[in-house]
């Protein structure tokens, strides 16, 4: 067996049970959480809440103006960053492939010169925001090991992913290797860390604008 | 009409008994030269030196192998000077080709050995098996292991022609039970030319023998030992449906539009981006098309392991899927493990008295 058929293949199963397995513990220990009884009637009706819940999600993409002058080019790298990633993940023709063949999801995917820029952008932005956090002092200070390694698993399958479509450095298959390894490290450490937020972000803005509707605070 | 004598007769007199001068001998050069990639001005140099060739002697042995190797070199649809070249070596023995049988053929062999010790190239067919004693193919009460040996250690160069022979091929194939291997897994101390294929294209090995003629060694090769002239680029790199792949449109189905409108057959399971031949620049059948050119994407016969590469079928990028009951199964343990884990820290905060979280 080939390391690029060990990849595809035992790696590929295997990390993709251990990240299914961890995110259903991380959401069972989440939901299974012992939660303060309700003394107080809610300021707002059930659908009320529901609607406040979606609210917060979409405004809090946007920067609040007190805010905006030290944080706006932190948002905009991120924003680059996760548009960038998404035109990436879910545009490119061997992802859906990949998609498609898991899940049976298909739909018509971006030219290749469109993914490569949109990874370009994404990798500089990565690489802007690495070294915001780390010359910011606050930053600096926050950031922790767990930050570094979410950095690092996700730079490298969009490195991987920008050299295996230029085929400039390294062969075909040896890059093809590289990158599934590369996402498959990721798909082991994404329910263990702060890469946790990319199933738990919109969930848990809605729960947190509902508990805002019910106490009467502004969302 | 005496027939010329072949120990003493030169590529070019050969030639032009088959009509064919100075001029088509340039031409073929010059063709050759572009094909190995080398400078033009090398051109006039090879046919000089072509000209001026004595016959080189060649010992072919077939060994586990369908033929199908030998048969392509044979059908070559072209009668120009490759194959005037091919019969302007001296097959000196080749059990297929070869009248003699038995105890004649086997002396026919010592007889070429003895005569061209240290001078002659060795062109090998197919894997040499090696499980107990190499008992799965013999010849003449001998293992072909025992003969490669033999036979290598005195030769110029050995030409591993086919997967077969570079690889251990499909012999090898899991669970291989001839214990098969291929020419470089033996060989030491003399040096191999691969020339993998299911079979490998023809131009190479007669462009592997014209280097060979016309300046007395082997061309230059890569890592595996192919010739980087032709081996150098994948498939994927000189394929003509490149262009769709880098427009990102694919072929769904063998009959869809896409297949009809010939876009790239990556998602059909083509492995030209990892398989490094010359099919799309040579082609087959006198250069009329290759694989990718029919509509079917290329297996990656010239690569090692490719029999068990996984299905023919299946795209490079795509994996082999968990299923869902895996997958459902995994989602259970998980929620089962967080759940447990969860109702441990509820009754620790129980115990302990700590703050229930917001």
């Amino acid at each position: 067996m080939t390391l690029l058929e060990f990849a595809r293949g035992p790696a590929l199963q295997a990390s993709a049970l251990i990240m299914i397995a961890g995110i259903a513990w991380r959401l069972a220990g989440i939901l299974l959480l012992r939660r303060r009884p309700r003394y107080a009637a809610s300021r707002h009706s059930a659908a009320g809440r529901m609607g406040r819940g979606a609210f917060l999600i979409l405004s809090r993409l946007i920067p609040r103006p007190t805010f905006r002058p030290r944080i706006a080019v932190g948002v905009m790298l991120s924003a680059v960053f996760h548009l960038g990633l998404a035109v990436v993940v879910f545009g490119g023709a061997p992802h859906i492939l990949l998609i498609h063949q898991a899940t049976g999801l298909t739909w018509p995917n971006l030219p290749k010169g469109l993914v490569v820029i949109a990874s370009g952008l994404t990798l500089a932005a990565m690489i802007a925001l690495m070294a915001r956090r780390l010359t910011h002092p606050v930053l600096r200070l926050l950031s922790t090991a767990d930050d570094h390694v979410s950095w690092l698993l996700v730079f490298l399958p969009v490195l991987t992913g920008i050299l295996l479509s230029g085929e400039t450095i390294g062969d075909y298959g040896s890059l093809l290797t590289l990158h599934i390894l590369s996402v498959e490290a990721l798909m082991i450490w994404l329910p263990f860390g702060k890469l946790m937020h990319t199933v738990l972000v919109f969930a848990g803005r809605w729960t947190m604008g509902v508990n805002f509707a019910r106490k009467g605070a502004a969302t | 009409m005496t027939p010329p004598d072949p120990t003493t007769e030169t590529l070019g007199a050969a030639l032009a008994r088959h009509g064919i001068g100075r001029r088509g001998l340039l031409r073929f050069a010059m063709a050759m030269a572009a094909s190995l990639a080398l400078p033009p001005w090398v051109a006039p140099v090879m046919a000089a030196n072509l000209a001026k060739a004595k016959r080189c002697p060649v010992i072919w042995l077939s060994f586990q192998n369908c033929t199908g190797c030998l048969e392509t070199l044979l059908q070559s649809s072209r009668p120009t000077i490759d194959s005037i070249l091919f019969d302007f070596i001296s097959l000196d023995y080749q059990e297929t080709l070869m009248a003699a049988a038995g105890s004649a053929a086997e002396a026919t062999l010592r007889d070429a050995v003895a005569a061209n010790k240290g001078g002659y190239l060795l062109a090998i067919d197919g894997s040499i098996p090696t499980r107990d004693g190499g008992v799965y193919a013999m010849t003449g009460g001998r293992s072909n292991r025992s003969m490669l040996e033999t036979l290598a250690a005195d030769a110029k160069a050995v030409l591993a022609i086919g997967t077969c022979a570079a690889y251990g091929g499909i012999p090898k194939a899991y669970p291989n039970p001839t214990g098969a291997v291929g020419v470089e897994d033996l060989v030491s101390g003399t040096p191999v030319v691969n020339i993998p294929g299911c079979p490998p294209v023809p131009d190479v090995l007669s462009g592997v023998l014209v280097h060979f003629i016309s300046f007395g060694r082997l061309p230059a090769l890569d890592d595996r030992g192919r010739p980087l002239a032709w081996f150098g680029t994948t498939i994927h790199d000189r394929c003509y449906r490149r262009a769709f792949y880098d427009q990102g449109k694919f072929a769904q189905s063998f009959d869809d539009e896409g297949a009809r409108q010939g876009w790239c057959l990556f998602e059909l399971g083509c492995k030209g981006p990892i398989t490094h031949n010359a099919c799309a620049s040579l082609k087959w059948n006198g250069g009329t098309s290759f694989p990718i050119e029919s509509g079917h994407g290329c297996l990656g016969c010239s690569e090692p392991e490719f029999w068990d590469a996984g299905s023919f079928y299946t795209s490079l990028s795509g994996g082999s899927p968990t299923g869902w009951r895996n997958a459902g199964i995994a989602a259970a343990v998980g929620l089962a493990g967080g759940a447990a884990a969860a109702l441990s820290a509820r009754r620790r905060t129980d115990t302990d008295g700590e703050e229930m979280p917001p």
